[in-house]
């Protein structure tokens, strides 16, 4: 079963000009049926115009036991946040 | 007569898409993983979507003030019209899809052909039905050809199922006397004008899925008079328990 049927990633456009967001997984044979079975799972109330699957074993993730050493270096650099100088007025979707 | 004879093809039409959408609706539950069971539900809920529009305008062509909850609850199994093909069970996987392959290949031609009826209603069922009919063929056509073209069991349940349910691929094309009607005054296409095309679609997927394509067949027929197979009472019984033991009954 797990050979025949491996595990995908399915990730949901909502609307054009969005990303793809995660949204799930799921079990198939191949690419083709994977998107259909995205189709009938993910997006039966509407939920997108685009789909993309990727088999679960090509994502490469970042190892959990790492995570202090990738992320708590950027926790006190407040200064690379944009904050720190006004918006002028009459400037629109900054 | 030329109501009569449009209001029962409605009917014939009608009673294709519940009988079928119904049958789907059993494998709720038990579809062999959770992705297809929901797609297959989803097949269903278009099919019986596609049953209301089209007996509701029956009903109105009928003027006889019948609701298409009285069509669909309150007939004996004498007075449903569809094809033999909608109604037969859900041995398998493989006989489930191939059912839906051959009926969602002939309904696509149907409603391409349908989109210049002169009745307002055909015209848009015509137009939401295609894009659900070409979901319907990509969904059972590619599981044909996997099936047919997988494993030693899979392909030859494919080809059982093949074998079983060619002889039910005739009638779809055969137009009832009211269907004749309506094609001669332009309300609804003519069935035996599907029949080339068809072929050829199924050919196609079946060279791809390595199946033998049926060969002609004494075709079983009867649907449209009410002549159904014993397994049709058995769904009805089921389909329609709740109105017949609580009359009226509303939620």
């Amino acid at each position: 079963m797990t050979d025949l049927m491996p595990i995908w990633e399915v990730f949901v456009r909502p609307r054009n000009g969005l990303a793809h967001k995660h949204v799930g997984s799921l079990h198939a044979g191949d690419e083709e049926l994977a998107l259909q079975a995205a189709r009938d799972v993910y997006t039966r109330r509407n939920e997108g115009n685009s789909i993309w699957v990727v088999r679960s074993e090509h994502i490469a993730a970042s190892d959990p036991d790492r995570a202090a050493e990738n992320f708590q270096p950027s926790a006190d650099k407040v200064y690379r946040h944009p904050t720190f100088y006004s918006v002028p007025d009459g400037v629109e979707n900054l | 007569m030329g109501c009569a004879a449009f209001a029962r093809a409605l009917l014939e039409l009608a009673d294709d898409h519940l009988i079928l959408g119904h049958r789907l609706s059993e494998c709720c539950g038990h579809a062999p993983i959770l992705e297809e069971d929901l797609a297959m539900p989803n097949l269903a809920l278009d099919l019986i979507g596609r049953a209301r529009e089209l007996y509701s305008r029956a009903g109105e062509v009928e003027g006889l003030g019948r609701s298409e909850d009285e069509f669909a609850y309150l007939r004996s199994e004498r007075e449903f019209l569809n094809c033999l093909l909608v109604e037969r069970p859900n041995r398998d996987f493989a006989h489930i899809m191939l059912r839906q392959f051959y009926f969602s290949n002939f309904m696509e031609l149907y409603w391409l052909r349908a989109a210049d009826s002169r009745d307002a209603t055909v015209r848009g069922a015509a137009a939401k039905s295609v894009n659900e009919m070409k979901y319907h063929i990509r969904h059972s056509g590619e599981w044909i050809v996997r099936l047919g073209d997988g494993t030693g069991e899979s392909a030859r349940r494919a080809a059982e199922a093949v074998g079983e349910l060619q002889f039910y691929i005739d009638e779809l094309f055969i137009p009832s006397a009211s269907a004749e009607i309506c094609f001669e005054t332009g309300l609804l296409p003519d069935r035996r004008s599907m029949r080339e095309e068809w072929d050829q679609r199924v050919e196609r997927v079946f060279t791809m899925a390595k199946l033998d394509f049926p060969e002609p067949v004494p075709a079983l027929t009867g649907g449209r008079t009410g002549r159904h197979d014993e397994c049709l009472g058995h769904l009805l019984a089921e389909m329609q328990h709740l109105q017949r033991v609580y009359p009226g009954a509303e939620w």
